[in-house]
């Protein structure tokens, strides 16, 4: 299981990387959500995998799953709702205020060089 | 009075000069005299217990692990500057009053002279060197203020920003030598550190520290080769001037080295490079100055030259030396602000300060006449008065110092110095004041108020009287040198006399003014040759040091930093995969201490799924609307994961979260492009997916190695589990921590997330106030839009759910203590229920049944939060602090009743404002651009009149 969770939080992190480095502010925003995702399940696993174990006392349970990073990972789901508006926001606002959504400065176009050297 | 107080007058008065900018001039200016005089008067209070030889001392701990506290110390030698900084600050303050013009903001300038004064006394009473350092910083900080203060003049700017360059390189240099002082010794307390001269001088570590200190103190008191920025700082109106370069901030400098004379001077290295840069400073100061036809400019670097000279004395390492720098430090304060101010006079009477426009002044301007000629004679060594005394002394000094072996050396250099100092003296009274009256003044000069002569006339004052009665200095001037020898070395004995009889230093002297007097009488032909000859100009020099700086940061910074983000994004992803594979080969990785569980077939496929997803997501991201369903997909998938893992609070929050997220991404994909072009090359393609790979594989290798090993300590959480239902009265743990353990880190999450909100409205604000609104109202929608905008069945249907949705939320809310629950999912289901029906029936129909603004509802959250915590502090505990009880209602069972629900509520009421907020902004945008809304709850609506026009028409022919 182990395994599986290890492998999942390096395919998240692999597939949110690359769609970090595009050049479009969408799949950049999507690559961000993607690498909140494994952060978060990173994160997670520091209080090691337990199942059938949640962290709700009870009588007669002594095993319980660590809360710690639970509460912790909770909060920064939350903030990570508020971060992803916001960069939204701005790369709409972007988009909307230039026709263009390009997360890069853009060169000069030529047509600014070329006028009166043709 | 404490010497806290006396400290912390300046900074806290400096408040109050730009409150009373609107009472008129006379009151800011009387307000900060006000401020000074307390100050001053706190001061002399001190007086009795500092003649008595005591120090005083106040003391309190800031952060005592660093060796940093607020700790200061009152003995004769700070009380000597204390005296100067304030004493002269309000002769300055009284002088720029009259100063100062109409057009000059009065408030501001006296803020940063308070600030100033603040800053230098701090230096000069503090006894941890490390508040000496933010003294000191801070000196250079407002004395660049100061210096710009005229910004609208370039020199100004050019001045101010070339001192706090070379005085802020030096107090850099300055903390790391008083690092390894503190080091040395073990401690930071001055009065410690005086005490272990030998341990800091037999250290191997002396020669740096002593080299990065005198670098400190060399450019703060402008030393060759640092002597060049302060002719620049000239600049700054007069009153900035004559207090900044007579008695304070190029003091600074020397109050350091004579503050540091007993641990550090006396050896070999401390005499070679005190001593010769001092001599240098002295000889060159005074030479240019002879020939600089600004009058501040002659005073600028006649005051270098004078800088240079108590330099020199203190870098002999004897006690006659460091007496006679002391007389010198006093003496040069009076009769360099006294000369300052006046230059200050004729420029404001005359309107130029040029001596080459200048000339027969004395008959037009008797009183100013009287005031500078007496402190230019002093400057220049005249007896009777007191530059006299310190000059012969210096004399006598330097006839006994043999620098590289050679004896006639400085003495030599010390009377070239005294000779070229005469004669610029001699050159501003006759090229000034002497000579016929002239026609050609730029502004008829006359005597000023006594508002501007009064201030230099009472240090002329001073100047006189301890020129013809030295004794009366006697006393104080031994006290000083005695602080400032420690226990070094004993006061000499000798005494201050005006005739010593013939003795080498008279003989000096003589010549040097004689020289002098001949130096005048053929200063043409010495002007033309000095014009002919060529000379290094230092700013020049500066500028392109300082070029050359910014080019080479050019060079480095522009290829990684050229404004493109996916750029960054990479040069990060491969530094930190670089580093982290540097603490992976370099440390050690133990053995496995825990065995994997097995995976069931439900466990493997729903990894399956999240992978198939992700990869999805990254082969079909061009398709932007797919790419959005796929992540949905890895979303639920990581909220099943977290119930699986027992973690049901992250579960609901996830897929609460998940639900908001892809609304308000939808929101905005309808008007970005709906698929990504094919732009990036191959190659790069392939880079993309090697740092891709890379981490991933890094991520992957660390949790797994991570996740079969346990923690290496025992982890807090035992405790959170432990005392959840004893402390915080509640079993479920994470909303425990979330409201009672961590309460101060969820306060300031549900902050940061109002801040998002509200950041989010503002642009949206901003958008829709500028040319965007104009392309919204024009923009033509790329997909067909559906025929009923508000579907029947969707409105019924949310209507129903509403009520359910609110007691599911409510119920949530309530358990939340206990079970799985608490205010963020609350907030969050609260959320998805409201958005439901803006969903529905439009977002006109839905805000105009709005009550709140959302902003209203954020702030009525933070506020309930923070005033259920300071609640806390009515029962004397600390921010946060829960309490819980268990009542009992009848009907009801017995319940519990806990101030954490009310935080919890504010955490709600925050999680419902920010997200409502944000999708709020977001429809906003999209309701510009869509077709006119209506207000009605659903476009066909069986029980209305006003059916839709074409409705209506259909239905007519329908009949």
């Amino acid at each position: 299981m182990e395994l599986l969770v290890a492998s999942a939080i390096g395919i998240l992190t692999a597939g949110g990387l690359y769609l970090v480095l595009r050049l479009r502010t969408f799949p950049v925003i999507l690559g961000i959500s993607l690498l909140t995702y494994a952060v978060n399940i990173f994160l997670f696993t520091s209080g090691r995998l337990t199942t059938g174990a949640p962290p709700i006392l009870r009588d007669g349970v002594n095993v319980y799953s660590d809360p710690l990073p639970q509460a912790l990972v909770l909060t920064a789901i939350v903030i990570s709702f508020g971060m992803t508006a916001v960069v939204v926001m701005i790369g709409l606002g972007a988009f909307l205020g230039s026709d263009d959504d390009h997360v890069d400065d853009q060169p000069e176009t030529d047509e600014d060089h070329s006028e009166g050297t043709s | 009075m404490s010497l806290f107080f006396i400290v912390a007058l300046p900074f806290f008065g400096a408040l109050l000069p730009g409150l009373m900018n609107s009472a008129g001039r006379s009151a800011t200016a009387g307000v900060t005299f006000t401020v000074s005089l307390a100050a001053f008067v706190g001061l002399l209070t001190n007086l009795p217990t500092v003649l008595a030889g005591d120090v005083v001392m106040a003391r309190v701990d800031w952060m005592p692990l660093l060796g940093l506290n607020f700790s200061l110390m009152l003995d004769g030698l700070g009380f000597f500057f204390a005296l100067l900084i304030l004493g002269i600050g309000l002769l300055i303050i009284a002088y720029a009053r009259h100063y100062l013009s109409r057009d000059d903001n009065m408030g501001q300038f006296f803020t940063y002279l308070l600030l100033f004064q603040g800053a230098m006394v701090g230096i000069v009473l503090s006894d941890n060197i490390l508040l000496l350092l933010v003294f000191w910083e801070l000196t250079s900080l407002s004395s660049f203020l100061l210096i710009g203060y005229w910004k609208h003049l370039p020199e100004g700017r050019q001045g101010a920003r070339m001192a706090l360059t070379v005085t802020g390189m030096g107090g850099l240099a300055m903390i790391g030598g008083m690092l390894i002082l503190g080091q040395i010794v073990g401690s930071y307390d001055l009065s410690i550190i005086l005490q272990n001269r030998d341990l800091i001088q037999a250290d191997p570590l002396y020669l740096p520290a002593l080299i990065l200190i005198l670098l400190g103190c060399f450019t703060k008191s402008a030393q060759f080769p640092f002597h060049f920025w302060l002719p620049h700082a000239m600049a700054a109106p007069t009153p900035v001037s004559a207090y900044l370069h007579s008695a304070t901030m190029v003091k600074a400098g020397i109050f350091l080295m004579a503050r540091m004379w007993p641990v550090l001077s006396g050896t070999p290295e401390w005499f070679m490079i005190v001593t010769s840069a001092g001599l240098i400073t002295m000889v060159l100061g005074a030479v240019i100055a002879l020939f600089k036809h600004d009058l501040k400019a002659l005073l600028a670097f006649s005051t270098v030259s004078h800088l240079g000279l108590i330099t020199m004395l203190l870098g002999t390492g004897t006690a006659f030396g460091a007496m006679a720098a002391v007389f010198h430090i006093l003496n040069h304060a009076t009769f360099k602000a006294a000369l300052f101010m006046s230059a200050g006079i004729i420029d404001h009477e005359a309107h130029t300060r040029d001596i080459r426009r200048l000339g027969g002044l004395r008959k037009l301007m008797p009183v100013t006449f009287a005031i500078a000629s007496l402190a230019a004679l002093s400057m220049a060594g005249i007896p009777l008065l007191n530059g006299f005394l310190s000059k012969e002394m210096m004399l006598e000094e330097a006839h006994h110092t043999v620098l590289f072996g050679v004896p006639w050396l400085v003495p030599a250099l010390a009377t070239f110095g005294s000779l070229f100092s005469a004669a610029y003296c001699f050159r501003l009274i006759g090229h000034v004041f002497l000579g016929p009256v002239r026609d050609d003044y730029p502004a008829k000069p006359h005597d000023p108020g006594a508002g501007l002569w009064l201030p230099p006339a009472l240090l002329v004052v001073l100047v006189v009287a301890i020129g013809v009665a030295p004794f009366i200095a006697e006393p104080f001037v031994k006290l000083v040198t005695a602080s400032v020898l420690g226990d070094a070395a004993e006061v000499p004995h000798a005494h201050f006399k005006i005739w010593h009889g013939l003795v080498p230093a008279l003989f000096m002297s003589v010549i040097a003014v004689a020289g002098g007097l001949l130096m005048l009488a053929v200063f043409n032909p010495a002007l033309r040759f000095w014009d002919a000859a060529p000379r290094p100009e230092a700013k020049t020099i500066f500028e392109a040091i300082v070029e050359m700086a910014a080019t080479l940061a050019q060079k480095l910074i522009l290829p990684l930093h050229n404004g493109a983000f996916s750029r960054y994004a990479a040069i990060g992803s491969i530094v930190i995969f670089a580093a982290g594979y540097h603490a992976w080969s370099t440390g050690t990785v133990g053995a496995p201490t825990r065995t994997m569980q097995a995976a069931g077939p439900v466990t493997i496929a729903g990894w399956l799924m999240l992978v198939a997803a992700t990869a999805g997501m990254v082969l079909m991201h061009r398709n932007r609307l797919l790419s959005l369903i796929l992540i949905g997909i890895v979303g639920l998938m990581v909220s099943i994961g977290f119930v699986f893992f027992s973690a049901p609070d992250l579960a609901m929050t996830q897929f609460t979260v998940e639900v908001v997220t892809i609304i308000l991404m939808l929101l905005a994909l309808n008007f970005l492009p709906n698929t990504t072009p094919i732009e990036s090359s191959v190659l790069r393609r392939v880079r993309d997916t090697g740092v891709a790979l890379v981490g991933g594989l890094a991520t992957f290798g660390l949790s797994y190695h991570y996740m079969l090993r346990d923690a290496v300590s025992t982890p807090i959480s035992e405790f959170h589990l432990a005392n959840s239902y004893k402390g915080g009265g509640g079993t479920n743990v994470v909303n425990v921590i979330l409201v009672d353990f961590r309460g101060f880190d969820t306060y300031g999450e549900i902050i940061v997330l109002g801040i998002a909100a509200l950041l989010i409205f503002a642009l949206t604000e901003t958008l829709l106030g500028g040319p965007v609104r104009a392309r919204l109202l024009n923009w033509t929608p790329d997909q067909a839009r559906a025929g009923d905008m508000h579907p029947m069945m969707m409105v019924v249907l949310t209507r129903v759910i509403m009520p359910v949705v609110l007691m599911v939320g409510f119920y949530i809310f309530l358990r939340g203590h206990n079970e799985p629950g608490g205010g963020f999912i609350a907030g969050l289901i609260v959320s998805i229920a409201v958005v439901m029906q803006y969903m529905a029936s439009g977002f006109g129909w839905a805000s105009a049944r709005l009550k709140y603004p959302y902003h209203g509802v954020i702030g009525a959250g933070v506020l309930i939060a923070g005033l259920t915590g300071i609640g806390a502090w009515f029962f004397g505990k600390p921010f946060l602090t829960s309490d819980f009880t268990y009542v009992r209602i009848p009907p009801f069972e017995k319940f519990e009743l806990a101030t954490a629900a009310l935080f919890d509520l504010g955490v709600f009421l925050a999680v419902v404002g920010a997200v409502m907020l944000s999708l709020e902004s977001f429809s906003r945008l999209a309701r510009l651009a869509s077709a006119p809304d209506n207000d009605h709850p659903m476009d066909i609506d069986p029980s209305r009149d006003d059916l839709p026009a074409e409705l209506a028409a259909s239905g007519k022919e329908a009949v």
